[in-house]
């Protein structure tokens, strides 16, 4: 009996013929890292460098090994995934630097004790002094900064939202896109432009006129914060009641309820989770603000938990001063070590409000499945 | 629980435009009247303002009377809010509610207007409701899950219950089984043939099977071109429309020579 039947065997198929193998992109980047290495030997190490030579050695030898077994469309498809891939490498750096930057620096400030719940009311440059030349612990922390920041934006916050929303509202239910609601819409849009520092000048200017010369409390720089929030809380919020289908409005007018009630129970409720995680972005976005709260609320060194009286620090302020104007002059670098830690702890609240943004807008969306 | 509606010399405008022209219908109460005609003949435009719907798009206005058992819905004074509470909707395209549970989708009505209603009234009412809607069978056991997770048809039969648990008079329906598939279409032929013993319902569709299947009495709108308005043809019962029309019009659009 003899067997008709070839065996298997295993050879690759031939609908997979001419492809690089799954290693290929991985053997390239090796030996471009290795031929970057050793071209960079030759003029002075440096990692910059070996990266920016390695990433266009490995495009190139992607490429061309591409090319030349997988023909020019498969090559162009990966100069193209290089170019991409590339691009995002880009972009990505700054953030990468920023965040290694602040947290080599700043970890020292952040565990220093007391970092956290002290002020710098009584730190003097006499106990900066002693801590750099006779290694004492760095003391005085950020405690009325931190303080003065919650209660600037908490405040900046409460005056926003109900301004923003109301206004997103009768744009978007009433304004009918006639002549007034069109007005606001280009003023809004001013208003998103204004710089910052202007609208502290403008806060500082109104209460020096309303309450009296001098006038510097959170309050005020609560009011400039709430010139720059107003506007992008308008458009998210503006964007976000437009996206819910009119539909819902008519179910609910056709139920016999009345416009009001409609926009209050239907249409917000739809939109909420987007409103939400809007003005959360917005108060990340005024929270780092320096210059209008300089003007506004001064500088203290001391805590103050009263938003309407008296100086307040900030955050941003706090950096600011502590890096112009170090406590001690002749050793500045306790109070670099403050303010970079300062530094860590505003972008952790930064990071924290986005993801709380993230997790707002998944708790409030509109529940699916069955 | 339903009234008859009489229409006389109703002209309906977006703005300028005229889009239907001088329709007199009468609507019998606990009867089914369904509008036929090809797309753009200002069918849904004349439905809506049965309810006064029409309002809620910009520009739009109406001349003429609308008589709810001799009120006019378009005297002065009359509250847009009062007269949609009595004449309820169904939309073409299924809206239930995506913030709320099957639950509160049938007790929208009642809830949005801050009504107070005891557990156990409401109780009753949603399984009422959802009964009449024929969907009670269907979603008893998920009550309190969202209304979105419901098939096409489920969800067109909700906003059905939702209608009718504010209790109208009268129902009416802008194509509610052009987005949904023929077992679905069936389950809101049956219910419409179970509504009409309690209520006055008016159907716009563009499925004249279906107007025959269903209704007691057609009207034939029909447009004479493009930018012409929509004008009624033609009202009888439905058998006389579908099989002895008096205008050549009603009759070779119901014969399939045009449309």
């Amino acid at each position: 009996m003899t067997s008709t039947l070839t065996p298997v065997r295993s050879k690759r198929s031939a609908l997979t013929k001419g492809q690089l193998p799954k290693y290929a992109p991985y053997a390239v980047l090796a030996a471009a890292l290795v031929v970057g290495a050793a071209i960079l030997a030759l003029v002075g190490f440096n990692a910059f460098g070996w990266g920016l030579v390695s990433a266009l050695l490995f495009a190139i030898g992607l490429v061309s090994w591409s090319a030349a077994v997988e023909g020019s469309r498969k090559a162009k498809d990966k100069l193209a995934t290089c170019l991409v891939v590339g691009s995002f490498l880009i972009a990505l750096l700054p953030l990468i630097s920023v965040i290694w930057t602040v947290l080599v620096n700043g970890i020292p400030g952040l565990i220093a004790p007391g970092f956290l719940s002290t002020s710098m009311n009584g730190v003097t440059g006499v106990y900066d002094n002693r801590a750099a030349e006779e290694g004492a612990p760095v003391i005085g922390g950020i405690y009325h900064a931190l303080l003065g920041t919650i209660q600037i934006t908490l405040l900046a916050t409460v005056i926003s939202v109900p301004v923003g929303l109301l206004t997103a509202i009768y744009l978007v239910e009433y304004g009918n896109d006639g002549r007034i609601a069109r007005a606001i819409t280009f003023f809004v849009d001013v208003m998103t432009g204004i710089p910052s520092i202007v609208a502290g000048l403008f806060a500082a200017a109104f209460f020096f006129a309303v309450v009296g010369p001098g006038t510097k409390t959170g309050a005020v720089a609560a009011v400039a914060l709430s010139v720059l929030m107003i506007p992008v809380v308008v458009r998210s919020s503006e964007e976000m009641l437009k996206i819910v289908p009119n539909e819902l409005r008519e179910a609910a007018y056709a139920l016999g309820v009345r416009k009001w009630r409609t926009i209050i129970k239907v249409v917000i409720p739809t939109a909420i989770s987007g409103i939400a995680s809007g003005v959360t972005l917005a108060i990340a976005r005024v929270i780092g603000e320096t210059a209008p709260i300089l003007v506004t609320a001064g500088f203290a060194t001391s805590i103050n938990s009263n938003v309407f009286s008296g100086w307040m620090a900030s955050l941003p302020t706090f950096i600011y001063t502590q890096i112009l104007n170090p406590t001690s002059p002749a050793n500045p670098d306790p109070s670099s070590q403050r303010a970079w830690g300062a530094a860590l702890v505003l972008i952790i609240l930064v990071m924290l409000l986005n993801l709380g943004a993230r997790l707002i807008a998944r708790v409030f969306a509109p529940k699916t499945g069955r | 629980m339903s009234k008859r509606i009489d229409v006389k010399d109703l002209n309906v405008y977006y703005g300028d435009f005229l889009a239907v022209e001088d329709v007199t219908i009468n609507i019998e109460a606990k009867s089914v009247t369904a509008f036929i005609g090809p797309s753009g003949c200002g069918k849904s435009t004349f439905l809506r303002t049965l309810n006064r719907m029409h309002e809620v798009i910009p520009g739009a206005r109406v001349e003429g009377e609308v008589m709810l058992d001799g009120d006019n819905l378009y005297g002065p004074g009359v509250d847009p809010v009062t007269v949609r509470s009595q004449i309820g909707m169904v939309f073409q395209r299924p809206n239930p509610f995506p913030t709320m549970s099957i639950r509160d989708n049938v007790l929208a009505g009642v809830k949005l207007n801050n009504k107070k209603i005891s557990k156990g009234e409401a109780d009753v009412l949603v399984e009422r409701s959802l009964k009449g809607a024929n969907l009670w069978n269907e979603v008893k056991d998920r009550l309190e899950k969202p209304g979105s997770g419901l098939s096409g048809g489920q969800q067109q039969r909700l906003c059905i219950a939702r209608a009718i648990a504010v209790e109208p008079q009268v129902i009416l329906m802008d194509e509610p089984c052009s987005a949904l598939d023929p077992i679905s279409t069936l389950a809101i032929e049956d219910l419409i043939n179970e509504l009409k013993d309690q209520y006055t319902v008016v159907i716009v569709t563009h499925n004249m099977q279906q107007a025959a299947r269903v209704s007691d009495r057609t009207a034939f709108f029909n447009i004479a071109g493009t930018g012409k308005p929509g004008k009624l043809i033609e009202v009888g019962d439905t058998h006389t429309i579908f099989s002895n029309p008096t205008q050549k019009a009603t009759e070779d659009y119901v014969s399939g020579r045009f449309g």
